[in-house]
């Protein structure tokens, strides 16, 4: 029996390989199926911010012709914006620091930084949260004018992106808690830290070209 | 979300004994019934699904040509008003590119590539089954429109602000907006995962240079779709934000640039153009070599060029809009442009004619799809080429001249490619093949068709005909080509008719007996598809083939002698694996139906009333949790030996560990509620 098959798959174009039934061979490149899909996302994800950036700043000035003319650049109030982008690129810090820790096996650690990283991207939200009523406070809502609709669109995907990266820090973190993830599986905070940096990193971007430009 | 997976291959799913799962988020078992294919992961069965929807929209787009050409059968047709007639044209359109063409290359890409690149299923197979869902629920969306008031009326490309409330005041746009943007995000989830499963799953020895033609148009095709899906969403974005709440995008009044929406769109809708025909490319790439019974003529140059034209394809979007006022110094940049992506197209053509040149040429149904693919894709082109030139573009716009180029390289290209495809890897995929006579009366009767359809219309465009007009004055002088078009259109019906008769006779055939079961490797095939069984095994390979060269099965079959003499030494079928091994595979799962549910829920609450949006939402969030925490598979059920269980979970560590939310067994699964 154990001869015949023998004889059989020697004849095969594709026979037994090292690679028995429990086991896959390598990965081509060596990176993890999810860290590619991350990137492979996020490359996506530059597209989208890139249409949208391209549709603020092509609109940016339109304020048609029977409204005041009050365009949301001219409520920015850049020091308090300043302060709240300073407060989402410290929140890549502390993204690093729980990436080093969990790589280390500092479960304890890691976990404090996870926390640290969402209060800090909350922080940002509450700061965009307040901003964005002022401006309503001020007569400038969604549909205003069209500089103001592509202003609340553009800082809002962003909005929704940084609140998507707090729900999955804190999703992490009870992960971690509950023992579900541990310092084998370092590369999923790895993961969720790459989307939160490309968060921060859009953010730069939205910051320089919507508060700073003129 | 969009990262939480399990490794590919966990559970045995042969022999059905599979023991439940203990826990709130145990996974389905079943390998029989519709409930195996509706929570079915595997790939084969996807693509199947995936094939088998888009040819019910198909059918449907379809009906809705047929009622255009029957409105335009006369002069001043009576058959529809003009409001139905653009809400037909308009579906025709949209239904045909989002719902026909790219989820049937979707189909293959998901059957195929999986095969000939030796893995056995592919990278996520969870988000895979969601991508069909979500494409499933986005198309009956769309078409939920026609019975809530009427369809979309502002033609496939939803120029706004032609598209916005005061101009189409219906739902019907709303519906398309929200639809589009569903089926954006199945293509999108679709994408990343072949991206993923090509570039990291591919066999032991398969470098990239050595991977087969399809497999490499399907690569270049989901990357297109990666960077262009944004954009669209982001226009759709826009347009749904002004339709349902009052934002200013495309608000003329206010000042708005109509030209936003047209840019936006184009820069998506252009390689789009190339997401739709590229599929096809990769098709015949496989099938002229095959058939002609010669090696592909240029196989780098091919590669090379399919992946030009994935980059040149983003330059020329503005080529739709000559006509826009854009200023001559873009019009000559986008002119230039235009021109030169034919040459990377060119370049194919040549090369697949150089393949067929000299070579045993067999006239298989698969192969006679393929030539007209050529030829007739090559009529599109140069009438393509003509619209490069923009004061000729300027005279064509807008005109029947339009509708005949785009439908020579939609219909004579990619549909051909897709077709020749059917019936290529029907025996791959169902275990025989369909009939080759009834096949040949297929081809023969639509070819015919589509060129007493589309040809015509070159003539009546260049006459002077206007596109989506729902009517024509007999003073104009129409008449004649447009009732030959409308008989085009009705050949090809019966052309598909046959197609249909062909598909239900050799399934019934197959079920009785009369029609024998394919073996492995029907065709003398090149590629590793062809080394495993017919229809493929649920595990694809007993054995994960090592490769050492391009056109590795065929380098098995065939070898050269001591004079240099290429020799058969061996026969496909005698060396093909058997499909008698058992390899794990992964659970099915009942998350991505879930997920993909709450999406049309969501749409529907943002046009009608925002509590359908919230319960839309909780189905989401639910879904995404309970697909989060959902279990592993116990890797051992099925096998016997569960006491080592502990020995086994070691060697999948290494992709275990990659794992990104799911727990790992029975351990850590405990009570995960809510």
């Amino acid at each position: 029996m154990d001869n015949a098959t023998e004889v059989n798959t020697s004849q095969l174009a594709y026979g037994p390989t090292e690679w028995d039934d429990y086991d896959v061979p390598p990965l081509t490149t060596g990176l993890s199926n999810e860290k590619m899909t991350m990137w492979a996302f996020l490359g996506s994800d530059c597209l989208l911010f890139a249409a949208l950036i391209s549709t603020y700043l092509l609109l940016r000035n339109r304020v048609g012709p029977d409204t005041d003319g009050s365009t949301a650049a001219e409520l920015f109030d850049i020091p308090f914006t300043s302060v709240s982008s300073f407060v989402l690129l410290m929140s890549s810090l502390t993204m690093v620091l729980a990436v080093t820790s969990i790589g280390r096996g500092e479960i304890e650690r890691c976990k404090m930084w996870l926390l640290t990283t969402a209060t800090l991207g909350a922080v940002f939200i509450a700061g965009q949260v307040y901003e964005f009523t002022g401006f309503y406070r001020e007569g400038l809502g969604f549909t205003t004018n069209i500089s103001s609709s592509a202003f609340f669109t553009l800082t809002g995907f962003h909005g929704v992106h940084v609140s998507l990266g707090i729900i999955m820090l804190v999703t992490l973190w009870s992960l971690i808690s509950r023992g579900n993830i541990g310092a084998e599986r370092a590369e999923t905070v790895e993961i969720i830290g790459l989307y939160w940096h490309f968060v921060d990193i859009v953010w730069i971007v939205i910051f320089a070209v919507v508060y700073l430009i003129p | 979300m969009a990262i939480t997976e399990e490794p590919p291959l966990i559970l045995e799913l042969e022999s059905g004994e599979t023991k439940p799962s203990t826990g709130a988020f145990a996974r389905p078992t079943y390998a029989k019934g519709w409930r195996a294919w509706v929570f079915t992961v595997d790939h084969k069965k996807i693509g199947i699904m995936y094939g088998a929807v888009a040819m019910f929209w198909f059918l449907w787009g379809g009906i809705e040509a047929l009622l255009i050409r029957t409105q335009l059968l006369t002069p001043n047709g009576t058959v529809l008003t003009a409001e139905q007639y653009n809400q037909i044209f308009t579906m025709h359109g949209t239904t045909m590119v989002f719902l026909v063409i790219m989820p049937l290359a979707a189909a293959f890409a998901n059957y195929i590539v999986p095969l000939q690149i030796g893995a056995r299923d592919v990278a996520f197979p969870r988000m895979n089954a969601l991508g069909l869902w979500i494409f499933v629920f986005g198309g009956i969306f769309l078409n939920l429109s026609w019975f809530l008031g009427g369809g979309p009326d502002g033609g496939w490309f939803a120029y706004a602000p032609n598209t916005s409330v005061t101009f189409s005041p219906g739902a019907g746009m709303d519906f398309y907006a929200m639809g589009l943007q569903i089926a954006g995000i199945a293509s999108l989830v679709g994408a990343i995962n072949l991206i993923v499963t090509i570039i990291n799953m591919r066999a032991p020895g398969m470098t990239l240079l050595r991977m087969p033609v399809f497999t490499w148009m399907i690569l270049v095709v989901q990357f297109l779709l990666l960077f262009a899906l944004p954009v669209i969403t982001v226009a759709l974005v826009l347009l749904s934000l002004d339709r349902t709440f009052d934002a200013n995008f495309f608000n003329v009044g206010m000042g708005a640039d109509p030209l936003l929406w047209q840019h936006l769109f184009w820069i998506f809708g252009h390689p789009e153009v190339y997401i739709l025909i590229l599929p096809s490319f990769g098709i015949v790439s496989e099938t002229l070599p095959v058939f002609s019974r010669k090696p592909l003529f240029g196989y780098s140059v091919i590669v090379i060029s399919g992946a030009a034209i994935g980059f040149m394809g983003w330059g020329v979007w503005a080529h739709h809009m000559f006509v826009s006022g854009l200023g001559p110094v873009s019009v000559a940049a986008f002119s230039a442009t235009t021109m030169f992506i034919a040459v990377p197209t060119g370049v194919k053509i040549l090369n697949w004619i150089a393949t067929m040149w000299g070579g045993k040429i067999t006239f298989t149904v698969p192969m006679m799809f393929s030539i007209s693919l050529v030829s007739m894709f090559t009529i599109g082109g140069l009438s393509g080429v003509m619209h490069s030139v923009a004061p000729a573009d300027t005279q064509q716009t807008d005109t029947y001249f339009i509708v005949a180029h785009f439908h020579y390289v939609l219909f004579g290209g990619a549909l051909m490619g897709l077709f020749a495809g059917m019936y290529y890897w029907w025996p791959k995929a169902f275990g025989y093949k369909l009939n080759e006579t009834l096949g040949k009366w297929h081809f023969w009767i639509v070819l015919v068709g589509f060129n007493l359809t589309f040809g015509p219309m070159h003539i009546l465009g260049l006459q002077g005909m206007a596109r989506r007009h729902s009517r024509y004055g007999p003073e104009d002088g129409f008449d004649f080509w447009n009732l030959m078009v409308s008989i085009g259109a009705f050949v090809i019906l019966i052309g598909m008719i046959i197609f249909a008769i062909n598909i239900v006779k050799t399934w019934l055939g197959y079920k009785a007996g009369t029609i024998e079961q394919s073996p492995a490797d029907p065709w003398d095939g090149r590629t590793l598809e062809w080394s495993i069984p017919s229809p493929t095994p649920e595990h694809n390979f007993d054995y994960v083939p090592v490769v050492t060269d391009l056109d590795d099965f065929w380098h098995k079959k065939y070898q050269k002698d001591e004079n240099g003499k290429l020799r058969k030494v061996a026969d496909g079928n005698a060396i093909a694996q058997l499909g008698d091994q058992h390899p794990h595979l992964p659970s099915p799962s009942y998350w991505p139906i879930v997920l993909a549910s709450g999406l049309p829920l969501i749409a529907l609450g943002l046009i009608y009333t925002l509590w359908l949006t919230g319960i839309g939402l909780l189905v989401l969030v639910a879904a995404i949790y309970g697909w989060s925490l959902e279990p592993h598979t116990d890797p051992d059920v099925g096998h016997g030996h569960g006491d080592d269980h502990d020995d086994h979970d070691e060697p999948d560590g290494d992709h275990s560990e990659n794992l990104i939310d799911s727990p790992k067994d029975e351990s850590t699964e405990e009570a995960p509620v809510g």
